[in-house]
Order: C-alpha cells, then structure tokens, then sequence
C-alpha cells in the first residue's frame, strides 16, 4: 500500500494531468447534451496545456526571461538557470486557438439549437429521423 | 452506453498512469524535454535577437511559421463563427425603450424599421433596469485595462507579455464594454466591418512582414533582411521584426475575440448581446 502511496506522490503532477483529462474525454463519449460535450473538450484542453507547462519546469529554475540591465552583459547564461521556453511557446498559441475553437464549437451549438430548438443528442435524431 | 464509456476511459487513463513510471520526475532539469532544442534557445537568444524574453523570440522568430498559421487557424475561427451565424436582413419583432428623464419602459410590438430617438435610449428585453453602478464601474475601467493590453504588447520583449496576451486584454475591454452596457454601444464604438477589417489587417501584418523579409533578399520571416529598412545591425532588426510581428497577431487576436463574442452572444442577429 506505501509503494503505491510513493509512486503517486513521486509523480502526482501527471496523476491529477491524467484524472483531468479523463474527466474531459468521460464528458466527451457519455454525455448526450452538446454544451456538456464542448465543456469536456475544454476540460481535456486544459489538461493538456497543464501538463506541457509542467514538462517545461526545472527545480532551480527561473522564468524564461534573461537577466539584463542597461549596460551589456555581466555573466554568461545557462540553461539550467532558466526553465524551458518551448512548452511555454506552444501552450501559449494553444490557449489562443483553444478559445477560437470554443467560438466555433458554440457558434455550430447555436445553429443546431436554431433548426431543432434542441440541444439533447437523442432528440436531435429523433427529430432528424421523423422529419 | 455510459457503462461502455466509464469503461474505456478507465482503461486508457490506466494505460496512461502505467506509462508515467517512465515519465521523468516533476522539475528535473536532465528531463529529454529540457535536454535537446530548449539549451540552444537560451544561450543563443540573446546574441541572435537580442529579445530577453526567450519566449517571445521563440514565438516570433525561431517558430515564426507556426505562430503565423496559429494566427490564420485565429483568423479562420472568426470567420467561421461569422459564416455560419450571421442572419442578415432587418430587425423584427418587440422593441424595449426608456424614457430617459423619466425612466419609464415602454414595450413597442412589431417595430418594423421604425425606431424611437431622442429621449428615448433601446434596451435589452433580458435586463430591463437601469445599472448605474456597473456602467459607472466599467467606465472608469476600460480605459486602464486598455492601457494595459497595449504596454502587454509592447513590453512583450522584456517582460512577460506579447501579441497573443495583449490582444486577448484588449478584445477582453471591448466585450467588457458590451456586457456592461449593451452590444449596441460596444458596436457604435467598433462596428462590424472595422473588426472584420481588422482582424484580416493583422494576419496581413505578419505575413507581409515575411514577404518583405523574401523581398530583400533573405527568407520568408528572416528579420535580419529589414537591417537596411530599418536602419539599425541585423541583430537589432530581429527585435524590430519581432516586435512588428506581435503588433499583427495583436490586432488579429483582438479582433477575432470581438467578432466571436458579437455573433455567439447575439446568435448573428447583432441586435440584443448577454
């Protein structure tokens, strides 16, 4: 029981990336009200940015911004003083994109809501499958 | 159904935690992550851009292509909500009108094309009265949050900040503006076509200044080609092109947030927002 106490908290960063994400995808397959499948994507998304900006992390690290002042350059820069910049770069545009997507997501909701006056899944091909 | 699924996501998310036993540790800096590409950024990124801010340059410069077509997947998506949402034709059915001296509602059936002015002030039919505090409140906000997008923008190269961040503030002020009071007056202050202009304008900044790049003679987003434009060493002129750059996803990113937030919150109508 300890081990499986340990290996949890050795790496509970991807445990909660993990539970997060499952939640989202569990939204996604099971839930039969669309808004409640968009908030599952938007769930899984975070998920997702969250565990990129940890694998950018360092112990020891700081931000990614170089030390500077007017006047040049005191001391040579190392990477290990810095986290890494890159999951930082990529999740940056993502969140962006994540927001647009959402735009476009509830933008189809509402077209969809307009024709059916619905917004259940069974519904809407009920009413597909009468009409 | 919902057993099935409860299922499947049990077993991929377990299948997923089995794989973390191979994952580095939390903040590692021997992490593979932190080992290959990122080095090279943050020792060369002063002398090749002189932009601090490693992100910045890594966003504008060394990763310039994917940070253009982020901004056109942006552009796209404003599009897109456009495309399908927007109802054109004139405005039907019930109208709401306060008497401003007196602050009476009147409720006007079927104003077809016609329309009170003067003392008369539209409202939304949602929310009928009158929020001085949350006008007020919002008044004095805006312009501060606006001043704040743009120092986010322009301070981008030695602080946290840049286009993507500045942008989304700024577009932020804007549906502030339409929330507090109506999407009337947010759309008196910026209509529609300005955000849609807009919003093209950015991504033409960003992709121009690419073209211009190819123009004199370097590659597609090569900043060191606007040395001789610019007036300034090459060096310089990376942090010139990028601050450029960020201006163009700036605006594209503001507009795009304003134009979503007109046509979902009004379902293409532009009449009556939240």
């Amino acid at each position: 029981m300890s081990g499986i106490v340990a290996t949890i908290i050795a790496k509970y960063n991807y445990w909660i990336y993990i539970c997060l994400m499952m939640i989202g995808l569990y939204a996604m397959i099971t839930k039969r009200n669309l808004i409640k499948k968009i908030v599952g994507m938007n769930i899984f998304q975070t998920a997702i940015i969250l565990f990129y900006v940890s694998i950018g992390a360092k112990r020891g690290g700081t931000i990614p911004i170089i030390e500077h002042a007017h006047g040049g350059q005191s001391h040579a820069v190392e990477a290990v003083h810095y986290i890494n910049p890159l999951p930082h770069v990529l999740m940056l545009t993502a969140i962006v994109v994540a927001v647009a997507t959402l735009g476009v997501a509830l933008a189809l909701a509402i077209r969809i809501y307009n024709r059916y006056r619905t917004l259940e899944e069974d519904e809407i091909l009920s009413r597909i499958r009468g009409s | 159904m919902k057993k099935l699924g409860l299922l499947l996501v049990i077993l991929s998310g377990a299948l997923l935690l089995y794989a973390t036993v191979d994952f580095p540790l939390w903040g590692d800096p021997s992490s593979p992550a932190s080992l290959h590409v990122s080095p090279r950024y943050i020792e060369k990124t002063m002398e090749e851009t002189s932009v601090p801010n490693i992100v910045t340059a890594v966003l504008a410069d060394y990763r310039g292509f994917d940070t253009m077509f982020e901004t056109t997947v942006i552009f796209g998506a404003g599009v897109v909500c456009f495309l399908l949402l927007r109802v054109l034709g004139g405005e039907e059915g019930d109208h709401y009108y306060r008497h401003l001296p007196t602050g009476v509602t009147i409720h006007v059936k079927g104003a077809k094309g016609k329309s009170l002015s003067g003392e008369f002030e539209r409202i939304d039919m949602l929310w009928t009265p009158y929020d001085l505090v949350i006008k007020t409140a919002c008044r004095i906000m805006i312009p501060f949050i606006q001043i704040y997008a743009l120092y986010v923008i322009a301070h981008g190269h030695h602080s946290p900040g840049g286009g993507f961040q500045g942008g989304v503030i700024l577009g932020a002020s804007v549906i502030l503006l339409a929330i507090s009071q109506n999407l009337r007056t947010a759309l008196r202050r910026i209509g529609e076509k300005t955000v849609g202009i807009l919003c093209a304008i950015g991504v033409f900044i960003y992709a121009g200044t690419g073209a211009l790049c190819l123009a004199l003679g370097r590659n597609f987003l090569d900043y060191a080609a606007l040395a001789s434009v610019l007036g300034t060493d090459p060096v310089t002129a990376r942090s010139h092109g990028i601050l450029i750059v960020e201006t163009g996803v700036g605006i594209a990113v503001m507009a795009t947030m304003i134009w979503i937030y007109n046509n979902v919150s009004s379902a293409g109508r532009y009449d009556e927002g939240l």
